[in-house]
């Protein structure tokens, strides 16, 4: 699987630039499942993974080979999620007027002691607002460390950051979401 | 704690649905149209690449000379022998050399 990568990258390198498709066929999907966790418009998740590609493709030669193709290619994409979210910081404040009815039932009932049937699609949509109130830092590292389920030291090499940034990001992401957790539904929390 | 397991329990539920991986139709064409005419050249780290490269054989190169140099060479490697060239050329042979010349 590697090799074959390798193959198509030497082909590239070498003039078949046409090649590159086949690339780009195998990796869209998860570059679509990455993209769509940071922004919500299907035309903002379009330009994130379209900036991947030609990313990927004009620095194609700095692929040393050392690693398997896909985690170079993964590592720039979370350097170009990051890079959207800087530039598209909205951190706006949220408050309990914000959240949809099925939102408010879902902390209710988590909140209480009567937990009997929990609306996924609802925490999804509050994790989603949630997510949309930290800080791209913040936002990278919840995603990475609680989302994906990454490991600190992948999270390290995925963005460039050192262990103990990794952990001191992560730290003050969970008091981000504790914050805002108590700002929307201080009744529950307090 | 309570905090705690809210967030575990909507991180959980985060976990649980995954965003979708589907891909709008002929995609990679839009891709390859953007690439036309374009080659992957990134030129300031295409040439650290070449620089980099380019030192084993740069290395090699002057370690063969060196070699040669001190070992190959009989003229320029034994410094006897070319003091023994210098010497030959003595002070009256210069002037003779020079006046010749001058007459000329």
């Amino acid at each position: 699987m590697e090799s074959d990568d390798r193959t198509i990258i030497r082909a590239v390198l070498g003039g078949a630039t046409e090649r590159f498709e086949e690339l780009v066929v195998k990796y869209q999907p998860r570059l679509f499942a990455m993209a769509r966790r940071y922004a919500r418009r299907e035309d903002e998740v379009e330009d994130i993974v379209q900036e991947i590609f030609l990313k990927s493709y004009s620095k194609l030669r700095s692929y040393r080979e050392e690693a398997p193709f896909e985690h170079w290619i993964m590592r720039l994409a979370t350097y170009t999620c990051y890079d959207f979210l800087r530039k598209h910081k909205r951190n706006r404040e949220m408050t309990i007027t914000d959240l949809s009815n099925p939102e408010m039932d879902w902390l209710d009932r988590v909140g209480g002691k009567e937990e009997t049937h929990v609306d996924q699609s609802a925490a999804k949509m509050l994790v989603d607002r949630l997510m949309e109130g930290l800080s791209p830092d913040a936002r990278l590292v919840i995603t990475l460390l609680e989302i994906e389920e990454k490991s600190i030291k992948e999270i390290s090499v995925l963005t460039g950051w050192s262990l103990p940034l990794v952990k001191v990001r992560a730290f003050r992401a969970r008091q981000q979401m504790r914050k805002m957790l108590t700002r929307i539904s201080p009744n529950t929390y307090l | 704690m309570k905090m705690d397991s809210v967030i575990e329990k909507l991180m959980r539920a985060a976990r649980n649905n995954p965003p979708s991986d589907r891909v709008p139709y002929t995609f990679e064409k839009r891709i390859m149209a953007r690439l036309a005419g374009t080659q992957p050249v990134d030129l300031s780290t295409w040439l650290a690449v070449q620089l980099w490269r380019a030192v084993v054989p740069c290395f090699a190169v002057m370690i063969l000379l060196g070699v040669w140099i001190n070992v190959g060479n009989p003229i320029a490697g034994n410094d006897s022998s070319l003091a023994e060239i210098t010497g030959e050329l003595s002070l009256d042979h210069v002037v003779q050399v020079a006046t010749v010349i001058s007459s000329d």
